[in-house]
């Protein structure tokens, strides 16, 4: 609470891209309400329409409505956002605590697997998993989750490095508590506000690497809507018929995005000096 | 420096095993596995038949065993065959890694050419009209996607003014000019981002670098401005440029792999997706671990320039 307070006060700029952000959210949460038509509701009449006060973003080549294929789009948009993001955030904090808390060889041992994984560009590894695993809704949430979940962990970790050796730890450790016990009580509370940041900006991460699947067509399979499927698929014979089928869906991703990502820049500033300036 | 260089290749080997143990891993994840695939293709399937398949194709070992035959084979640039095409993956990875690596190149050229010397504007001109422009440009950069950027560039100037990038693509030593006219719009929209990143990193450095002692002291004895930022200044301030752009590297081929699929490209990310799509495993295996691989050795070669750039590290 003390920290919304701050964020609209201190970062007017952050606290705007929140609040797009929460629209998208509203959109996703009541698409079914404020859609003009059925998610794959067809109007064989209205085919390839330009947008016009009927159909404000234009109908496509099934004369299916833009705007509510759009709307759709920002549900499967938000559920994998937040489901994608929070799972890598909880395996990052799994790992990062792990890791930076109990050093030595545990923590060499992970963080060369750490290394290993970061090798891969994430696009590529999301393809090849997805080629193993098949796509879906829950694939996808549980495969970004861990591709960022373990990336992300180097962040974590560097705080839990820093908590390790507080007073306040050495003092529990002194008093024979237990590993767990230190880690959820001691450690986690004192690397929330990096676990926080960390959250924020893999919102973006994830929208972005969903869309990019889903536009190569290893997203979630039809008749679900997204942003990125609305871009490829046969949809693009028509954009040259049709080019405001092109527009909508990008448009939506790069507003959702910027706005995510200026929030988190602002969190960033306000909640961990020590990142600011990086990207 | 020796001991520097030494140190750094020693530090490859554990990266190294878990890769190829990722890649490794990976395969035999496939669910139903590929002796199913096989089987399922030629319409045959007895118990014997597939005894058969798997003796001839090793997977009756033990999976250490499998694990050490399949590094083997790879180190000596054995990655199998291509279960469709009967293809040596390796060649078909020589013909295609190149034309990735050349995409993947301009764009890097297209990123450092714009990303410094707006980036030290920007920083010399700190909290002006044109700093906010540019930051806001860099911010918006990173939000755009780039498979988004493609569609427009494919769909608007084809519908305004009937025009429409190049798609032939000849190889680049048969004709070099229309190789690099086909390349040139891919590689400026992959490079767009990345230039982004470099522009907020050059920016930063370049103004905790101009705040030193040092450049203080430079200005007082009379050094002029354009001097002062090139041999001084900027200098200092590239280093870290340097680290970034190499961590980049995974990020510029993950997107040539859009780039490619939009500009039919015939590099490493399209192979990846044919092999994805025909479920071509020994295919997907090898791009996926020459990549790794690929980046891991772009990474050494950032550490290692540090050698060179960075004084401190050299005298270690």
């Amino acid at each position: 609470m003390d920290l919304l307070v701050r964020l609209v006060r201190d970062k007017p700029l952050g606290a705007a891209g929140g609040a797009v952000f929460v629209f998208f959210l509203l959109c996703g949460i009541f698409t079914g309400v404020l859609a003009p038509q059925g998610l794959n509701e067809t109007d064989l009449y209205h085919r390839l329409e330009s947008p016009s006060p009927d159909f404000l973003l234009g109908t496509d080549h099934l004369g299916r409505d833009v705007l509510s294929r759009v709307l759709y789009g920002a549900q499967i948009s938000m559920i994998v956002a937040l489901l994608a993001a929070g799972l890598a955030t909880v395996v990052s904090i799994a790992i990062g605590i792990v890791s930076g808390y109990f050093g030595g060889r545990t923590d060499l041992i992970i963080q060369r697997f750490v290394d290993a994984w970061m090798v891969f560009p994430g696009l590529v590894l999301l393809i090849v998993v997805i080629s193993i695993v098949g796509a879906g809704l829950t694939q996808m949430v549980i495969i970004l989750g861990l591709q960022y979940g373990i990336a992300g962990s180097r962040m974590v970790r560097s705080a839990a490095v820093t908590v390790r050796e507080q007073m306040y730890v050495h003092a529990a450790q002194s008093i024979g508590a237990r590993s767990l016990h230190t880690l959820v009580r001691h450690v986690l509370p004192n690397v929330m506000p990096v676990v926080i940041v960390l959250f924020t900006t893999r919102i973006g991460l994830v929208i972005l690497s969903e869309a990019g699947l889903s536009f190569l067509g290893l997203g979630i399979p039809p008749p679900a809507t997204t942003w990125g499927g609305l871009l490829s698929g046969t949809g693009r014979t028509y954009m040259y018929l049709g080019p405001w089928l092109a527009l909508a869906p990008g448009l939506c991703l790069t507003i959702v995005v910027f706005a995510v990502n200026v929030l988190g820049d602002a969190l960033r500033d306000l909640l961990d000096p020590r990142m600011r300036g990086s990207q | 420096m020796q001991a520097y260089l030494i140190r750094r290749l020693l530090a490859l080997f554990p990266t190294l095993l878990f890769v190829s143990l990722i890649v490794f891993g990976s395969i035999r994840l496939i669910p139903g596995n590929v002796v199913d695939l096989m089987l399922a293709q030629n319409d045959v399937s007895t118990g014997q038949d597939r005894e058969r398949v798997e003796a001839a194709l090793g997977l009756d070992r033990p999976i250490t065993v499998q694990y050490f035959v399949w590094l083997g084979d790879a180190l000596q640039g054995d990655l199998g065959k291509s279960l469709w095409q009967g293809t040596s993956v390796a060649a078909e990875l020589a013909a295609r890694v190149p034309i990735t690596f050349e995409l993947g190149f301009l764009a890097l050229i297209v990123a450092l050419t714009t990303a410094l010397p707006i980036g030290v504007y920007s920083a010399l001109r700190q909290d002006t009209a044109g700093d906010y422009l540019t930051r806001s440009f860099s911010l918006l950069m990173l939000a755009i996607p780039g498979f988004w950027l493609g569609t427009l560039v494919m769909v608007f100037p084809s519908v305004w003014w009937r025009w429409a990038p190049e798609l032939d693509d000849p190889p680049f030593f048969q004709n070099p000019l229309k190789n690099l006219s086909h390349m040139l719009v891919p590689a400026i929209l992959l490079g767009l981002s990345l230039s982004a990143v470099t522009m907020r990193i050059t920016r930063t450095m370049m103004l905790e670098v101009m705040r030193q002692d040092y450049i203080r002291t430079a200005r007082a004895k009379g050094v002029g401005e354009v001097l002062l930022v090139v041999r001084h200044a900027l200098r200092n301030g590239l280093i870290p440029v340097v680290t970034l752009v190499g961590l980049q590297a995974p990020v510029l081929i993950g997107g040539s792999v859009i780039m490619e699929q939009i500009f039919v490209i015939p590099g490493m990310g399209l192979l990846l997706l044919e092999a994805v799509f025909s479920r071509d495993y020994p295919v997907v295996s090898g791009v996926f671990l020459i990549v790794g691989v690929g980046v891991l050795l772009i990474n050494l070669a950032v550490d290692l320039s540090y050698g060179f750039l960075d004084p401190k590290v050299r005298h270690q």
